[in-house]
């Protein structure tokens, strides 16, 4: 028993989590302050992620609540098997379904912008490529045999990896050029980039609502805290000025 | 009003106590910048406390619900984001301004006798901290938490004989579970709460008994009838004091004059903490790392385990080793060693103003090998470390082995009679 379970312990990992991949990643430049742009992410979270993935910490109200949406509205639009707007986001998936379906259960997307970093989340939504050898028939860049099919094709178009032939070295090798779509998705690839710019704006808010708050708060305080200083300061220097240097 | 007091004085020795411990408490006229970290320990101490109390109000010290109320506390408890940010921040603090005060009384050599005891009691609270920031970071029980706990828990398992057992009565299970978590918990807010505000309590009490070190490293009280009536002080002093002491005019009171100077430290303080706690509160991954915002998993190791920066040197010291029991021997020598510096130093002179160029250099580089040391243990394992970590350990128990040898017969310069202005 002891040995099986050190078994799945030294097994599991390596098929549930593959190892980071060395593929740069470029800048997210979200901004927690458009409201537009996160009310758009979470339509698509909405829409296409929260088939499998939940966010189990936060509350379909809170989300509301901060980007401007009006509950009603909230709940006719993206709320789809009518919860309460007071639940917990979280999907109608069986996390034990899911993880004969998939290899691992999908993870919990509330703190992911936390856990992986906005620009981890936004190259990896843009670098799905067409793989006919994996089981969902696509693979990505930042991460290699995801088990995870494309969900955001219809939006991207069937996305196609491109190398060209390189000389280096005195040797030719196969060189990455880009991600092309083929076209027929519902999107432009600069509407598809902006798309997934707003759902990582989503995801970094809910990974830390209090964020835009914390901010505000914080200017205040240090604005308090210099003025204290200065009487402070002030303070300190006239009880000192008969003690002889 | 002045009958109350009276009254109360008569029961309970309110103002004496006030008096002696700061009023009229001597404190050398020349403590510099290096002498705010003492005061700013208590401060955070005292953070950590009062935040750590709202913190326990909402969560839930189970391995079902741990991660989850702490989201909560982040997302549905008023201000509960701002309590715990000012926890989390806070341990960071503690352990920045303690290395700060530590390597103060190690310039001015401030554990020669005879505060010996005053730096054993300094130790003592700082390996309590340590275990306190241990288990309060196993708490939130993210992966860092779980499996940062699980490595640091079977370094016991290297103990020779009973160390397997051993490991198994920490955790209190076979593996770390649920209920390491809850005895993790009573320990993090009742038992090592108490005892290092204890400890901090007899840290003062010693403090005052041998009185206050400075940076010339030398006694601002003097034998009864050594000082003439004008080099006096003129300050109020307690006669706790001045009944066995002369007290030189090289004092003013540590309240108002020492308050209001670390007063001043405290706001500079403070700005860079709430700057943190506001607009940086991981730190880049140094203060709160990124795996511990997915929960626990005992099926998915992380790609890299690392402590929290402040464990890292004695990490890096650990893993310097190639022989676990020997590693781990290493580790726990590295910390002895610190307790043992008022034996290990065998010099007269305190203060590094007035001691050999070799012991300046030798505290230099004591504190780049820690810092670097620091970073070795945080980084991800690569070849080069593994080498330059045994150096850098190499060269931390040198500086103890060289200060051992040197300070016998140190070539020092003349140490002033009374405080330098």
């Amino acid at each position: 028993m002891k040995k099986l379970l050190l078994a799945i312990a030294l097994l599991l990992p390596s098929l549930a989590f593959a190892a980071g991949s060395k593929h740069p990643l470029d800048s997210a430049d979200y901004d927690l302050t458009d409201k537009a742009s996160l009310q758009n992410g979470a339509r698509i979270f909405m829409n296409y992620c929260l088939g499998c993935h939940q966010q189990q910490y936060q509350r379909y109200s809170r989300t509301f609540a901060d980007l401007g949406i009006p509950d009603d509205l909230g709940q006719e639009y993206l709320q789809f098997t009518g919860e309460k707007v007071t639940d917990y986001i979280t999907s109608p998936m069986p996390a034990q379904d899911a993880a004969v379906w998939f290899g691992a259960p999908p993870p919990d997307l509330t703190l992911v912008a936390r856990v992986r970093g906005a620009d981890w989340i936004y190259t990896y939504l843009r670098t799905f490529y067409v793989d006919d050898a994996k089981t969902f028939g696509v693979n990505n860049l930042v991460f290699p045999n995801v088990g995870m099919p494309h969900v955001l094709q219809e939006l991207q178009g069937t996305p196609r990896i491109s190398y060209e032939e390189a000389l280096i070295d005195g040797e030719m090798v196969q060189q990455y050029v880009g991600i092309q779509s083929d076209g027929n998705g519902e999107l432009s690839p600069d509407e598809y980039d902006k798309a997934i710019l707003d759902l990582v704006n989503y995801l970094q808010y809910t990974g830390e609502p209090s964020r835009l708050e914390s901010e505000k708060i914080g200017k205040g305080v240090l604005v308090f805290i210099f003025i204290f200083f200065v009487f402070a300061y002030l303070l300190k220097k006239d009880y000192w000025r008969d003690v002889k240097k | 009003m002045n009958g109350l007091l009276k009254w109360i004085e008569q029961r309970i020795p309110m103002m004496r106590v006030a008096n002696m411990h700061a009023i009229q408490y001597p404190a050398p006229v020349n403590m510099n910048f290096w002498y705010v970290f003492g005061f700013l320990a208590t401060i955070v101490l005292v953070n950590q406390i009062v935040t750590g109390i709202w913190l326990t109000m909402s969560f839930e010290p189970s391995a079902e619900r741990a991660f989850a109320s702490v989201e909560y506390i982040m997302r549905e408890v008023d201000y509960g984001w701002l309590i715990r940010y000012m926890h989390s921040t806070g341990a960071s603090a503690f352990f920045i301004v303690v290395y700060m005060h530590m390597f103060r009384g190690m310039i001015y050599g401030s554990y020669q006798k005879p505060r010996e005891l005053l730096w054993v009691f300094g130790m003592l609270i700082y390996l309590a901290l340590m275990a306190e920031a241990f288990m309060g970071y196993v708490l939130p029980w993210g992966q860092m938490s779980y499996w940062g706990a699980q490595v640091i828990v079977s370094l016991f398992s290297a103990i020779p004989v009973i160390g397997p057992d051993l490991v198994i009565w920490i955790q209190g299970d076979y593996v770390i579970s649920g209920a390491t978590l809850n005895r993790f918990f009573a320990l993090h807010v009742i038992a090592l709460p108490l005892v290092i505000v204890i400890l901090v309590f007899l840290h003062i009490i010693a403090l005052h008994e041998v009185g206050s070190n400075n940076p010339d490293g030398i006694a601002i009280k003097h034998k009864k009838g050594a000082l003439a009536e004008e080099d006096k002080t003129p300050y109020k002093i307690h006669e706790y004091y001045t009944d066995k002491y002369d007290i030189a005019d090289d004092v003013v009171p540590f309240f108002p004059h020492i308050v209001l100077k670390d007063l001043v430290a405290f706001s500079i303080f403070l700005a860079g903490f709430a700057f943190i706690m506001f607009f940086l509160p991981e730190m880049g991954g140094y203060f709160l790392e990124r795996p511990n915002f997915e929960i626990a998993n005992p099926l998915k190791t992380p790609e890299h385990i690392f402590p929290v920066w402040y464990f890292t040197p004695f990490y890096a010291i650990l893993k310097a080793v190639p022989d676990k029991l020997f590693g781990v021997l290493a580790m726990f020598g590295a910390i002895a060693a610190l307790f043992a510096l008022p034996w290990i130093d065998r010099g007269n002179v305190r203060s590094w103003r007035y001691r050999s160029g070799l012991h300046t250099w030798n505290l230099i580089i004591f504190a780049i090998v820690f810092v670097f040391l620091g970073y070795l243990g945080g980084t991800p394992q690569a070849d080069w470390k593994i080498v330059a970590s045994q150096i850098l350990t190499v060269m931390y128990f040198g500086f103890f082995g060289l200060l051992w040898i040197y300070s016998k017969n140190e070539k020092t310069t003349p140490v002033p009679e009374r405080i330098t202005k």
